[in-house]
């Protein structure tokens, strides 16, 4: 089976704006039908169209996000078709003159180390949404306008894409960016983040490459969809080429649906000759023109992206690339919290630790968002810092954190009333394993006569230590003497 | 005392200012007047004596509580009936909107309500504003009042008429080639059609956007002024408005034009002009000589191929804003969408009831530009016909650019041919798409038009002058226009109806 998958993607995301892309009504998800509506948006007959500055802000902040080129004059176009969703039974978008052209998405390399690099983008354009039919009230389809007219971007790329968990890690990674943005909550599931996938193969054959027909592979409403289906779809391309022996050539591009449940894609309607949707230009909007100023404006509101903050984690804060992937990969406000804790703490590590074990899970335990967390960032970055100067042990740590979500009482409170404290004297500490040496011969003995290996002994040993000290010996000092004093017997 | 009738909307302005008249018995003189002669004329499609007299009292009520009154108190005025007006029925003279009754107002009508004018009806019109006779209209044609066997003109006709009779001292049109301009001069009154941008569109049912332009009727320039005034302005509803200051068009009226440099286009004086219109014409230039102007020849060598352009470009337009008319959401719907034969058996329902629903929904003229539009547009034909268009549109526009270097003011004939009679055109789409070719290249290049009477024919049908001038130049262009009009009577003449 000698055969390259080309993958090219076809995203849509509804951008976060209070209005719509030409009007006054709402954007809000999971209203009643109909009610995020006004006469723009209906269309009714007279109104007009004006354009949301701020969702061309957000257009404009995405393109440059993503490093494409954006265009000075860019204008808007009329896409012609009836259909039901559709109330003007035309679509306001871009044709000829895309606000944005170029840029690229990251491809993050899989874990295991394959994939990854880039993708091209051909264009990013905007435009209104349509609205949603749902069908089979009766034998009836109704319709619901609250979706139409939101401000939705189109970012068409290049068929760079050469296998599908590339295609997975390219969107995740769009998503993450979109996010950091705070261009758009990015719900697949809402719809705000939709996909659709054009692919075929590129067969080698005797000495040949042969392509198999072009599929656009709709309905893909989750990252493991959008991998499934692509996976899915290159093995049925390989197995009808060597059926018909159809190539790119002999049939037109074919829009396929993918099925979830059962696992497969199933032909839509078929696209027999290219639409023609009679594009001309918007006479109801002006052109617009994107001068420095706002350019620069725009670029002010990016922050930092993901690719760069992950870097930084590694670089500044020593962080593996895994580690620093999961905090940035959480978004903005672990990322942000990350940086808070570890410099509270003095100690990156340990607050990558914590968050990823404990805050996370607290969190999860009890269903709250990171800036709910009960526990203020000073206090437990206070906490960390004693664990990292070893003034409490790893173990204590947890403690006095369980006991901060419970109580009241304050972080100083708590480690006093719970006699918590790390021993680390060293001449305590010694004293202490030769009480445990004498309470416990047989410990010696099994050592000397070869019956138990060192490990186990000097495991045994710190256990007895820390019961001792009511858990407060440092862990590590009393290895190390355990090490010296065991080393002693061996020779 | 005169009937107030034959007043001006200034004079009826003056006169309830002074309390010698009030709303009430203005609006009650234009509704006698209405019930008995508009059987004739038939320019409303709506008439609501009720709610205009409950307006009018208001406002006289208003004033005697001494509040604060707006620039058209008490004046009756005629609305076409492509506007949107809340909870009145706006059909655009179309089977299609025949229960449409918008939920919202457009931009000029609520201008003209807070400036406390009297809504009187809504005029009849060409199906969608596509016409030049008002015989394109679903509720029938509209006559002209000079001649009851003749057409007002259109597609503003019911405006026209509506003025032109005395049914209101205002009304205003919409003006996509013409169609303010020539029912105007056919009907011998006053019609202007502001520069692109000057008026809001919200609210008008778009027949061609990019052509569009809401304008006033009115017997003389001051009653146009004045409404002109009212109606402008930048709207934030309306991308294509234009944020510029309205100047005070009825205080500067009465200045002489600092400079009269006139052009006479030397197209609009050719093959095809009626020589009683071009003689009215070089009449009116004779007077304006008379009054110190300088008179250049200018061409505007494009211009023939205005009417080709722009049947490319309206079409195109109304191709696309029409398509929401289908009977799914808007318009009417069809009662059976049953497939008449074995082919359209394959046709899914949603398309058949669609289809059935335009087919009954329009009439033949607005289905011949759909049909041209989508042609015009359609892939592999755009580049030659509606892209080649636009093209002959910037050329029309560098045309009117490079005379208006020399000139300050175009003049020529508003219209070929006097009125014609009803149904003589009605068979020939070509012979009447030609009544606006004087016409359409102002809208092409989105520049005022102003038509004013300038005679009367043998047979006694107005005459109207056509006066442009660079985009939002509307002050000069009046002031100019009242040089004619301040020596001649023309706009005073009244056809008689009994």
């Amino acid at each position: 089976m000698d055969y390259t998958i080309i993958i090219g993607l076809e995203i849509h995301v509804q951008l976060q704006t209070e209005s719509k892309m030409f009007s006054a009504s709402g954007t809000a998800f999971g209203l009643p039908p109909n009610t995020q509506t006004d006469p723009v948006s209906l269309g009714l007959p007279g109104t007009l169209p004006v354009m949301n500055r701020k969702a061309f802000d957000l257009a404009l902040k995405t393109a440059m996000a993503l490093g494409a080129t954006i265009s000075r004059f860019t204008k808007w176009d009329r896409k012609n078709y009836y259909y039901p969703d559709l109330p003007k039974n035309y679509q306001i978008s871009q044709y000829d003159l895309p606000f944005s052209l170029g840029g690229s998405l990251d491809i993050p390399a899989q874990k295991e180390g394959s994939g990854g690099g880039q993708c091209r983008l051909t264009r990013v354009h905007l435009e209104e949404d349509t609205g949603k039919l749902t069908h089979g009230v009766g034998g009836w389809s109704e319709v619901d306008l609250n979706r139409a007219g939101i401000p939705l971007l189109e970012i068409v790329s290049e068929p760079d894409i050469r296998n599908a968990a590339d295609a997975r890690a390219c969107l995740e990674e769009l998503r993450l960016t979109l996010i950091y943005l705070g261009v758009s909550d990015c719900e697949m599931q809402e719809g705000s983040l939709r996909c659709d996938a054009n692919v075929n193969l590129h067969i080698q054959k005797d000495g040949k490459t042969i392509a198999t027909p072009i599929v656009e592979i709709k309905n893909l409403n989750s990252f493991r969809s959008v991998e499934r289906a692509l996976e899915y779809e290159a093995e049925r391309q390989y197995a009808k080429w060597q059926k018909d022996g159809l190539t790119i050539k002999d049939a037109f591009k074919e829009t396929r649906g993918w099925s979830d449940p059962e696992g497969i894609t199933k032909p839509q309607r078929q696209k027999e000759t290219a639409a023609d949707y009679r594009y001309f230009p918007e006479p109801d909007l002006v052109p617009v023109v994107v001068d420095d100023a706002w350019l620069d404006r725009v670029r002010a509101t990016i922050g930092e992206l993901p690719g760069p903050r992950r870097k930084r984690f590694e670089t500044e804060f020593g962080l593996t690339p895994y580690d620093a992937n999961v905090l940035v990969e959480q978004g903005q406000d672990v990322a942000d919290y990350f940086e808070t804790l570890a410099k509270t703490a003095g100690d990156a590590k340990l607050a990558s630790n914590w968050i990823q074990q404990d805050v996370m899970r607290i969190l999860s335990e009890r269903k709250l968002k990171l800036a709910e967390f009960p526990i203020k960032i000073e206090v437990l970055g206070d906490l960390l810092r004693r664990v990292h100067i070893k003034a409490l042990s790893t173990h204590q740590g947890r403690e006095v954190l369980a006991k901060l979500l419970e109580s009241d009482e304050s972080l100083e409170q708590i480690i006093e009333a719970g006699g918590y404290g790390v021993i680390s004297d060293r001449n305590a500490l010694s004293k202490v394993i030769e009480e445990m040496i004498a309470a416990n011969p047989k410990a010696m003995e099994d050592l000397k006569g070869g019956k138990k290996k060192p490990d186990a002994v000097k495991g045994f040993l710190r256990g007895q230590v820390m019961k001792a000290t009511g858990g407060k010996a440092d862990p590590s000092l009393v290895g190390d003497l355990l090490d010296e004093r065991l080393a002693n017997v061996q020779d | 005392m005169i009937e107030p009738t034959r007043m001006s909307a200034v004079e009826l302005i003056n006169q309830m200012s002074a309390g010698h008249l009030s709303a009430e018995e203005v609006t009650r003189a234009y509704i006698d007047r209405i019930d008995r002669l508009d059987r004739s004329v038939k320019s409303f499609l709506l008439f609501d004596p009720e709610s205009a007299l409950t307006v009018a009292r208001s406002i006289d009520q208003k004033r005697r509580n001494g509040e604060h009154l707006g620039p058209l108190a008490g004046v009756p005025i005629a609305l076409k009936d492509n506007l949107c007006t809340p909870g009145l029925p706006t059909t655009c003279g179309s089977r299609m909107l025949q229960n449409f009754r918008p939920p919202y107002e457009a931009t000029v009508i609520r201008k003209l309500r807070e400036a406390d004018a009297v809504f009187i009806g809504k005029t009849n019109m060409d199906e969608f504003a596509m016409g030049s006779s008002t015989e394109n209209s679903a509720y029938g044609a509209t006559c002209n009042p000079w001649d009851l066997e003749r057409i007002p003109g259109g597609s503003s006709g019911g405006s026209a008429a509506s003025v032109a009779a005395d049914f209101a001292p205002l009304s205003i049109g919409s003006d996509t080639g013409g169609s303010i301009r020539q029912p105007a001069a056919l009907c011998g009154i006053v019609g202007l059609k502001p520069t692109y941008g000057r008026v809001s569109r919200y609210g008008l049912i778009a027949f061609a956007s990019s052509l569009d332009q809401i304008g006033p009727f009115a017997h003389d320039l001051a009653d146009t002024s004045l409404l002109l005034q009212v109606i402008s302005g930048h709207d934030p509803h309306d991308a294509t408005s234009v944020d510029s200051p309205v100047p005070d068009y009825l205080a500067t009226l009465e200045k002489p034009p600092e400079r009269l440099r006139i052009g006479l286009v030397r197209e609009f004086f050719s093959e095809g002009l009626d020589p009683e219109i071009e003689a009215a014409v070089r009449e009116a230039v004779r007077l304006y000589v008379g009054a110190g102007a300088t008179v250049k020849d200018v061409s505007l060598p494009h211009s023939k191929y205005g009417t080709a352009a722009y049947y490319i470009v309206a079409p195109a337009e109304c191709s696309s804003n029409l398509a929401r008319y289908d009977g799914t959401i808007f318009g009417h719907r069809a009662a059976d969408w049953s497939p008449r034969t074995p082919e359209e058996a394959e046709i899914p329902p949603l398309i058949r009831m669609m289809m059935a629903s335009r087919a009954e929904g329009f009439g033949a003229e607005v289905k011949r530009r759909i049909m041209l539009g989508t042609f015009a547009l359609s892939a592999g034909y755009a580049d030659q016909y509606y892209n080649q268009a636009l093209k002959v549109r910037r050329l029309i526009r560098n045309d009117f650019d490079a005379a208006f270097a020399d000139v300050d003011v175009l003049i020529g004939p508003t219209t070929p041919t006097a009125a014609f009679k009803l149904g003589e055109k009605a068979a020939d789409p070509l012979a009447m798409y030609l009544s606006d070719i004087y016409t359409i290249t102002t809208n092409l290049a989105g520049i005022p038009g102003l038509s004013i009477p300038c005679g009367l024919t043998k047979s006694g049908l107005p005459i109207g002058l056509q006066l442009m001038a660079p985009a939002f130049a509307e002050e000069n262009l009046l002031r100019t226009a009242r040089v004619f009009e301040r020596q001649t009577d023309w706009h005073t003449r009244r056809p008689s109806l009994a």
